[in-house]
């Protein structure tokens, strides 16, 4: 059973819950590969997205996964809404609430939103990414899929490659696999790698060859084009050249590594289409998965008691 | 407090004529495949097939059936049921199915099942076979196969413990214990 009515983080998790998150998505795995891929155990429940940012992913999963728990969804799209006319967080997420919303899955600019909310509402509240502090359920959905792949966690060595900096993604990623046991390595130029990661329990390589010497799985980050220009990297054809993963830096991995990648890729500058598409890649296992988490992450929140 | 109900043999003994009755009612296994419900139900459908197969000759389908996404008493309950794998790795339209689980009850874990059963496919029929059946049905629903009837009161719990969960082959009647507690 989990502790809390939220899911606000990893860090927020001990290593049994995440532990029977992992285990409960490998039920809902089943459901969603099925004709019927629907079962009634949140009939009657609404789930609302809340997102700040603009998301088509990561929304339209936690749309499906809620769907099929049985729940309505309502979408609630930010530009359009009462926000534009300058309504608070709280109050929008209250009337949310009043609606009758028993999940609120919220995506915000600002780290440390759906902590705020948590406090407020009744509902539960799911971190959906928050600014750059976490994305839990990516972090789920990739141990999950390592886990299937790998048949275990513990004692794999795990690189994150790219702009760690600025990844909810690498962070959420990061606290997940080392309490699962897992070495991380951590490799970037050192303007994306920032101090404070260091202390988290993992090994950083400023030189790709290097860090890439005998992983069991690689999870290369999105370079965030909003960050060109801004002094973290010359060019998006530099950072390609020394961080981009092509066949010959895959062959330094294990042999029979695995390629992640939280999507949306940019092809041909942090991996190459023939690694994305090829053999070892399983980012779009990835995608599937995602729903088979959310799904568990919901129906356990749905059993905590208030 | 409590009573041993079945011991070793008397489980083995009518998982037999269970199996001997599921082959004569059905006139054979040619349609036939075996559901047990998450957890009692499994082994005892793999049990249930193994003398099958010694009857008959031949191997007969068997899957694993999780019901807690189907339960009627999900917000009710004290403690949220543990999602297990579904594993139905065969087609089961147009198979009459024998649903297997080990405590017969109130009926509603059956009717759950029934609904999970019917997501996957048409089968032809769905039949039930029961370990114990223990009455106080709160649905209208009637076991095919029985192992033995057994009347309890209310307050009392039946156990089915199984050499597949670390314990010894045995049914136990706990007198003491709330209904919540329920096996079934």
């Amino acid at each position: 059973m989990l502790n809390n009515k939220d899911l606000l983080g990893i860090k927020e998790l001990c290593l049994e819950e995440i532990m029977l998150i992992l285990d409960t998505a490998a039920g809902f795995k089943d459901v969603i590969g099925r004709d019927i891929k629907k079962v009634p155990a949140l009939r009657g429940k609404t789930a609302v997205n809340l997102f700040y940012e603009p998301s088509t992913r990561t929304r339209t999963s936690f749309e499906l996964a809620a769907k099929r728990l049985s729940m309505d969804v309502i979408n609630f799209s930010v530009n359009t809404s009462s926000v534009v006319k300058g309504e608070g967080l709280i109050d929008t997420a209250m009337t949310v609430q009043a609606l009758g919303a028993d999940f609120i899955i919220i995506r915000h600019t600002s780290s440390g939103a759906p902590h705020l909310l948590a406090k407020h509402l009744r509902a539960s509240v799911i971190n959906a990414g928050d600014g750059t502090n976490e994305h839990p359920t990516q972090a789920l959905l990739d141990a999950f899929t390592i886990k299937e792949k790998k048949g275990r966690i513990k004692g794999l060595q795990i690189a994150i490659v790219g702009d760690i900096a600025h990844s909810r993604v690498a962070k959420s990623n990061i606290y997940c696999l080392t309490n699962l046991g897992a070495k991380v390595r951590l490799i970037g130029p050192p303007t994306l790698i920032q101090k404070e990661v260091k202390e988290m329990g993992v090994e950083v390589f400023h030189n790709m060859e290097e860090g890439l010497k005998g992983v069991d799985v690689l999870i290369m980050l999105r370079i965030q084009m909003e960050r060109q220009g801004k002094g973290f990297f010359p060019s998006t054809d530099e950072y390609s050249r020394n961080w981009g993963l092509t066949p010959a830096r895959l062959s330094l991995a294990q042999d029979n590594a695995i390629v992640m990648h939280p999507g949306p890729m940019n092809r041909g500058i942090e991996i190459v289409s023939e690694i994305a598409d090829g053999p070892r890649s399983v980012i779009l296992e990835q995608v599937t998965n995602g729903i088979a988490v959310r799904m568990a992450v919901m129906y356990l929140l749905s059993g905590v008691k208030r | 407090m409590s009573k041993e109900l079945m011991t070793k043999e008397d489980i083995d003994r009518a998982l037999t004529r269970m199996a001997h009755e599921i082959i004569e009612r059905n006139k054979g296994i040619g349609k036939l495949c075996l559901v047990g419900i998450q957890r009692g139900g499994v082994s005892l459908a793999r049990r249930l097939a193994s003398k099958i197969k010694m009857i008959e000759r031949d191997d007969i389908p068997v899957g694993s059936l999780d019901i807690a996404l189907y339960r009627d008493d999900l917000a009710i309950r004290k403690e949220q049921p543990v999602v297990r794998r579904t594993e139905v790795s065969f087609e089961i339209t147009n198979l009459i199915i024998i649903l297997v689980d080990d405590v017969l009850f109130t009926g509603r874990s059956i009717r759950a099942a029934m609904d999970a059963l019917m997501d996957l496919g048409r089968p032809a029929a769905i039949h039930l076979a029961v370990l114990i059946d223990r009455g106080h049905r709160e649905l209208p629903i009637k076991a095919d196969y029985v192992g033995k009837n057994i009347p309890t009161a209310l307050s009392e719990t039946v156990e089915v413990q199984l050499a597949e969960e670390g314990l010894e082959d045995r049914v136990i009647l706990n007198k003491s214990g709330g209904r919540e507690r329920n096996a079934e």
